[in-house]
C-alpha cells in the first residue's frame, strides 16, 4: 500500500516535472524564432518599405531652394498644423507629353526586349536543358558568366562596336557593304541591342531551371503516341514550361522598364526612357518632388507584375516543398 | 524465421508484465484532419512491436509523436513512469532511425555515430569506446572514416541503426527501417536487425507497411487504420484470429463471406450466407444472437479442392475452376461457385501426386473443416 | 529532361548566342592591348594602358572603396539572407509572412532607380529627424547594397533549404542537439556551398552596382563603377578597356573556381541520394 502511494507520488512528480520543462522549451523556441524573424524583417521594413512612404510624401511636395530641396508637407504655424498637399507634380506628369512618351517608350522598349530575349533565350535554354548531363553544367556556366561580369563593362563593350567610328562601321566599310558610316550609336536600335544583350541571362536561367525538370519520358510518350516532334513541343513542352516563360519574362520586363544606364550611354537624347527622366529630374534639375512623383507612377505601373511574379514564385516553391 | 510458438509465449508475457511505454488516448489533428484518433497502447520492456497499416493511416505521425517531432493534440505518453508528452525531442531518452536514414552527409561514419554521445557531453575516451563498440556491432569498423555518400544502401542502414543505438535509448523507433532497400537485401537484413536489437536488449517500435517484415521481426503487431489501432496481437494470432474484416483482408489473403447466424448451440453455430449454397457450421462458439449479421473469413490454404463431393467435411460447395495461378510450391485455384462467388484455394503441389490437378472449367468441390472459418462481427 | 546529343538546330542556336554574348567582350579585351589612343583603330600591341591604369590614383582609390563596401555588404547580406531564408523555409506561417516574402523578392526586380531614390529620401528624412546619418557615404551605400544583395542571397538559401532533407535536422534533434546547435553543426555545413555561391553573388552585385550607389554616395565617396561611368560618359577610353579586361578575368577565374567546388558538392549529394 505504502509502495503504491509512493510510486503514485513519483509519477505525479515526474508529470509535473515534464510539464514544467515543456513550458520552458515551448517558450524558449518562439523567442528564438521571433528574434531570427525580427532582424531581417525589421531591416526590410526600415530600409525598403518605409522609404516608399517618404517617396509618396515628397511626391506631394513642392521644390524649394533649400536643403533638402523640397517643402515640408506638414508645417506648424500659429499653433496649428498645416498640411499642404500639392498635386501639381502628378497633373504635370499626366499633362506633359514628355513624361507620357517616356513612360510609353519605356514600356514598349521593355516589352520588345522581353520578347526578343524570349525568342533567343528559349532555344538556348531548351538546348542546354536537353544536352547530355556532362556538358550541361559547362554550357550553363558559359551562359551565366556574362551575368557575373560587370553590367557597365558589358554596356561599354558595345559602345566600341556601335560607335559611329566604331568596329561595326569599320567592318562594313572595309567589306564595301556601305559607302558612309551608319549612324548606329545613340539610336533606338542601339538601346534595343544592348538591352537584349544585358538582360538575356535573366531570361535563360529561369527557363533553363524549368525545362531541365521536364521529364524526358513525357516527350517519348508523346512520340510513342504518334506525335511529331514540333507538335509534341507545342502540346507538351511549351505548356509545361509556362512557369519558366512567365518568370523569365517578368525578370526581364520589370527592371527593364526602369533601366537608366543603357539609355544614358547608348541612347538618343530625344526619346527618353523613364529611368533616365527620373535621374535627370533628380540629379540635373534637382527637382526631388518631381522625381518622387515619377517614381510613384512607375511603382504603380510595376506593382501588378511584381505581385503577380511573387505569387507565382511562392506557389511553385510551396509545391517544391511538398515533394 | 521466428516460430509462432515463441511469439505466442512472448505475447503472453507481454500481457501480464508491467507496461514500459504507455500511449494514453492520444489524438493528433492536422487542421481538421485527424491523423491519430484516440489511440491507446502499452508496450513492455524489451519488446519488439510493429505498427502495420496502409499508407497514410498515421503510423509515422504516431512514431513522430513518440520521438517528440510532433506534439499530440490531446492524450499522454508515459515512458518508464515519466510523462514525456511535452518534452522536446532532444530531452527524450528515445532515438529514432529515419526512413531516409538521415545520415549527416558532411560527417564520417564514426562522427555520425558519435554525434548523439557528444550532445550528452560524455568524456572523449568513453565516446570513442562506445563508437568503437557500435561499429563492431554493425560490422562497419572498416568504414569508420568514410562519408555516407561512399556507402551502399545497406551499409547506410547499418550506420543509421548504430547511430540511434549509440545513446542506449530507452526506446528505439524505426520508421520503415528497410523501406529503402531492395527486396532481396531486405529479407536478409530483417533477421540481422532483429538479432542486433535483441543483442542490445532495447525496447523497439517499428513502423512498416510490409506485413512480411512485421511478421518476421516483431513479437507483437498493431494493425492501424485511419488513425486507430484495430488489433494488437502476436503475428500468429493476427493471422489465425483476426478480429475484424480489415485485419483479415490486410494480413494475408482471405475469402470473406457475409451472412447471419441462424443457429446458436453451445458447441457450434451455423451461419447462412447468400454467397454459399449451404449454411456453414462453425465449430467454436461465438456469443451472439440469432440473426446477427457476421462475416466469415476463410484462408485459402484451409480450403481443399476435390473432384468428388467431400464426406469428411460438412462444409462444402460445388463450383468450376475459373482460374489457376501456378506458383511453384503451390497453386491458387479460383473456384466459381453456383452463387457466382469466387473462392480462392491455395493447394500445395504435393496434393496432386495421386491424381492430376484440375484444369480450367473443370467442375470441383471446395471444402473446409468446422474450425477453419473465423467469424467476424465487425 | 535528359537528351542524348545536341541537335543541329541546338548547335546553331548555341553558337549564335555564345558569339553574341562573347564577341563584344573579346573585342573589348583585344583593344585593351591597343597601342593607339583611338579605341577603334588597331595601332599595334602594347601594354601601356595597364601602366596608365595602375598609376591612376583615382582608379586605385575607387577600387579600394568598392572592395571595402563589397566585402562589408556581402558579409552582412549573407547573414541577413540566411536568417530570412530560415524564416521563409523553416518557420511555420505567421501573420504578415507574405508581406515579408514580398519585401524579399521586390528589390530583386525593382528598377534600381526606384530603390536608390527611395532609400536616399529615407536617409534625408532620417538626417532631419535624428541628425543621423550625418552625411551620405560608405554607411548609406552599405545599407543600400545590403538590401539589394540580401534579396538574392535569400532566394538562393531558401531554395536550398526547401530542397534539403529535413529529416537530417530532425535526426540531430532526436540525438539530443538543441535548435541553435543543429543550425551551426548540421544545417550550416550542409548548405555551405549555397552560402558560398550566394556570398560570391552578393559580392559581385555590390562591387558592380552603379545606380543605387549614385543615389546614396556622398561627395567624398566615389566607387569604381561611378568612376567608370563618369569616364565612359565622355566617350571611349582605352584605360577603361584595360580595367574592364581585368574585371572580366577576375570574375571568370572566380566563377569557374566556385563552379568547380559546387559541382563536386552537388555530385556528392546526388550520389548520396542515389544510394538510399
Ligand atoms: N505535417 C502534416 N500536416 C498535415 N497533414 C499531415 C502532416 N503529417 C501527416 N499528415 C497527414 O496525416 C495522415 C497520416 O500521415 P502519416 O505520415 O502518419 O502516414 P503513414 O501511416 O506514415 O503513411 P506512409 O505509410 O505512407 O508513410 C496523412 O493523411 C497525412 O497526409
Ligand atoms: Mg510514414
Amino acid at each position: 500500500m505504502m509502495n503504491r502511494l509512493l510510486s503514485l507520488r513519483d509519477s505525479r512528480e515526474a508529470a509535473a516535472r515534464g510539464a514544467r520543462r515543456s513550458l520552458r522549451w515551448q517558450r524558449a523556441l518562439p523567442r528564438g524564432r521571433s528574434l531570427v524573424t525580427a532582424v531581417p524583417y525589421g531591416w526590410l521594413l526600415l530600409f525598403f518599405l518605409l522609404p516608399f512612404l517618404f517617396v509618396l510624401q515628397i511626391s506631394f511636395s513642392e521644390v524649394e531652394i533649400a536643403s533638402p530641396p523640397y517643402r515640408a508637407l506638414v508645417t506648424r504655424a500659429e499653433d496649428a498644423l498645416h498640411i499642404a498637399l500639392n498635386l501639381g507634380n502628378f497633373t504635370y506628369i499626366f499633362g506633359d507629353p514628355l513624361y507620357f512618351d517616356a513612360y510609353l517608350g519605356s514600356l514598349r522598349m521593355a516589352a520588345v526586349t522581353t520578347l526578343i530575349c524570349l525568342l533567343i533565350g528559349y532555344p538556348v535554354a531548351y538546348t542546354i536543358a536537353r544536352a547530355p548531363e556532362a556538358k550541361r553544367n559547362t554550357l550553363l556556366m558559359l551562359v551565366m558568366l556574362p551575368f557575373w561580369t560587370s553590367f557597365l563593362v558589358r554596356v561599354y563593350a558595345w559602345m566600341g562596336i556601335l560607335d559611329n567610328e566604331g568596329l561595326l562601321n569599320h567592318l562594313l566599310l572595309s567589306l564595301k557593304l556601305i559607302d558612309a558610316p551608319l549612324a548606329l550609336m545613340h539610336t533606338q536600335l542601339s538601346v534595343q541591342v544592348v538591352m537584349v544583350y544585358a538582360y538575356l541571362p535573366f531570361m535563360i536561367l529561369p527557363l533553363f531551371s524549368n525545362l531541365v525538370k521536364l521529364d524526358g519520358r513525357l516527350l517519348e510518350a508523346a512520340a510513342d503516341l504518334g506525335c511529331k516532334p514540333w507538335k509534341s513541343f507545342l502540346t507538351v513542352t511549351l505548356p509545361l514550361s509556362k512557369n519558366g516563360v512567365i518568370a523569365g519574362s517578368m525578370l526581364v520586363f520589370i527592371p527593364a522598364v526602369g533601366e537608366f544606364v543603357i539609355p544614358e550611354l547608348v541612347g538618343t537624347p530625344e526619346s527618353l526612357m523613364i529611368g533616365k527622366v527620373l535621374w535627370m529630374e533628380f540629379f540635373d534639375n534637382n527637382n526631388w518632388p518631381m522625381a518622387a512623383a515619377v517614381t510613384i507612377v512607375m511603382v504603380a505601373l510595376l506593382l501588378v507584375p511584381i505581385v503577380y511574379l511573387h505569387k507565382r514564385e511562392e506557389k511553385s516553391l510551396a509545391r517544391a516543398a511538398k515533394h | 524465421m521466428k516460430s509462432f510458438e515463441t511469439n505466442l509465449a512472448y505475447s503472453a508475457g507481454a500481457h501480464n508484465a508491467k507496461p514500459y511505454l504507455q500511449i494514453v488516448d492520444v489524438v493528433k489533428k492536422f487542421g481538421d484532419h485527424t491523423a491519430v484518433d484516440h489511440l491507446n497502447l502499452s508496450i513492455t520492456k524489451n519488446e519488439i512491436f510493429a505498427l502495420l497499416g496502409s499508407s497514410g493511416c498515421g503510423k509515422s505521425t504516431l512514431l513522430r509523436m513518440l520521438a517528440g517531432m510532433e506534439t499530440p493534440t490531446s492524450g499522454k505518453i508515459i515512458l518508464d513512469g515519466e510523462d514525456i508528452t511535452h518534452l522536446a525531442p532532444y530531452e527524450r531518452p528515445i532515438n529514432m532511425m529515419f526512413q531516409s536514414y538521415a545520415l549527416f552527409p558532411h560527417m564520417s561514419v564514426a562522427k555520425n555515430i558519435a554525434f548523439g554521445l557528444k550532445q550528452d557531453g560524455l568524456p572523449r575516451g568513453e565516446i570513442d569506446e562506445r563508437v568503437e563498440g557500435m561499429l563492431e556491432l554493425v560490422q562497419m569498423k572498416k568504414y569508420a572514416h568514410r562519408k555516407p555518400f561512399q556507402l551502399s544502401g545497406g551499409q547506410q542502414q547499418r550506420v543509421a541503426l548504430a547511430r540511434s543505438l549509440a545513446k542506449r535509448p530507452k526506446l528505439l523507433l524505426l520508421d520503415e527501417p528497410l523501406g529503402a532497400l531492395d527486396k532481396k537485401l531486405r529479407q536478409q537484413t530483417q533477421l540481422e536487425l532483429v538479432n542486433l536489437i535483441e543483442q542490445v536488449g532495447v525496447t523497439c517500435i517499428m513502423v512498416t507497411h510490409d506485413q512480411e517484415e512485421a511478421m518476421t521481426m516483431a513479437g507483437r503487431i498493431g494493425i492501424m487504420s485511419e488513425g486507430q489501432l484495430l488489433q494488437v496481437a502476436t503475428p500468429g494470432e493476427i493471422y489465425e484470429h483476426p478480429n475484424c474484416r480489415f485485419t483479415a483482408e490486410f494480413i494475408g489473403e482471405t475469402n470473406l463471406f457475409g451472412g447471419h447466424v441462424i443457429e446458436d448451440e453451445p458447441d457450434f453455430v451455423r451461419v447462412q450466407s447468400t454467397e454459399l449454397p449451404r449454411p456453414v457450421r462453425i465449430g467454436h462458439g461465438i456469443t451472439g444472437t440469432l440473426g446477427m449479421p457476421v462475416w466469415l473469413s476463410l484462408r485459402p490454404e484451409r480450403v481443399g479442392v476435390t473432384r468428388r463431393q467431400p464426406v469428411s467435411h460438412g462444409n462444402w460447395a460445388a463450383g468450376t475452376v475459373s482460374d489457376i495461378a501456378y506458383l511453384g510450391g503451390f497453386s491458387i485455384f479460383h473456384v466459381r461457385l453456383d452463387t457466382g462467388k469466387v473462392v480462392k484455394a491455395s493447394v500445395p503441389a504435393t496434393r496432386w501426386r495421386e491424381e492430376a490437378a484440375p484444369i480450367w472449367d473443370e467442375p470441383v468441390f471446395v471444402s473446409w473443416a468446422d474450425n477453419d472459418a473465423v467469424v467476424l462481427t465487425q | 529532361m535528359n537528351g542524348k546529343n545536341i541537335s543541329g538546330f541546338g548547335k546553331l542556336s548555341l553558337s549564335l548566342v555564345f558569339s553574341f554574348l562573347y564577341v563584344p567582350i573579346l573585342i573589348l579585351i583585344a583593344y585593351s592591348f591597343n597601342a593607339s589612343k583611338l579605341v577603334t583603330v588597331w595601332g599595334g600591341f602594347s601594354k601601356q594602358w595597364y601602366t596608365v591604369l595602375f598609376n591612376d590614383d583615382a582608379v586605385v582609390s575607387a577600387f579600394g572603396l568598392s572592395l571595402q563596401i563589397a566585402l562589408l555588404s556581402s558579409a552582412m547580406s549573407v547573414v541577413l539572407g540566411i536568417l530570412a531564408g530560415l524564416v521563409l523555409a523553416r518557420f511555420g506561417p505567421f501573420q504578415s509572412k507574405s508581406l515579408f516574402a514580398g519585401m524579399i523578392t521586390a528589390p530583386m526586380v525593382m528598377p534600381e532607380v526606384i530603390t536608390g531614390l527611395s532609400m536616399l529620401l529615407l536617409f534625408v528624412e532620417m538626417q532631419q529627424w535624428f541628425g543621423f546619418p550625418a552625411e551620405r557615404g560608405v554607411l548609406t551605400i552599405w545599407v543600400g547594397h545590403v538590401t539589394l544583395c540580401m534579396a538574392y542571397v535569400t532566394v538562393v538559401i531558401r531554395s536550398r533549404l526547401v530542397e534539403m532533407d529535413r529529416s537530417v535536422e530532425e535526426a540531430a534533434m532526436d540525438l539530443g542537439a538543441r535548435p541553435l546547435k543543429i543550425f551551426f553543426q548540421i544545417t550550416l555545413p550542409i548548405i555551405a556551398p549555397a552560402i558560398a555561391s550566394s556570398l560570391l553573388l552578393a559580392f559581385t552585385l555590390s562591387i558592380d552596382d552603379l545606380v543605387i550607389t549614385a543615389f546614396l554616395s556622398g561627395p567624398g565617396s566615389t566607387t569604381l563603377p561611378q568612376l567608370i561611368f563618369s569616364r565612359v560618359r565622355l566617350g571611349l577610353n582605352p584605360e577603361i578597356n584595360a580595367l574592364a579586361t581585368i574585371t572580366v578575368l577576375a570574375v571568370t577565374v572566380l566563377v569557374i573556381g566556385a563552379n568547380r567546388v559546387m559541382v563536386k558538392a552537388e555530385l556528392r549529394r546526388v550520389r548520396l541520394a542515389a544510394a538510399t
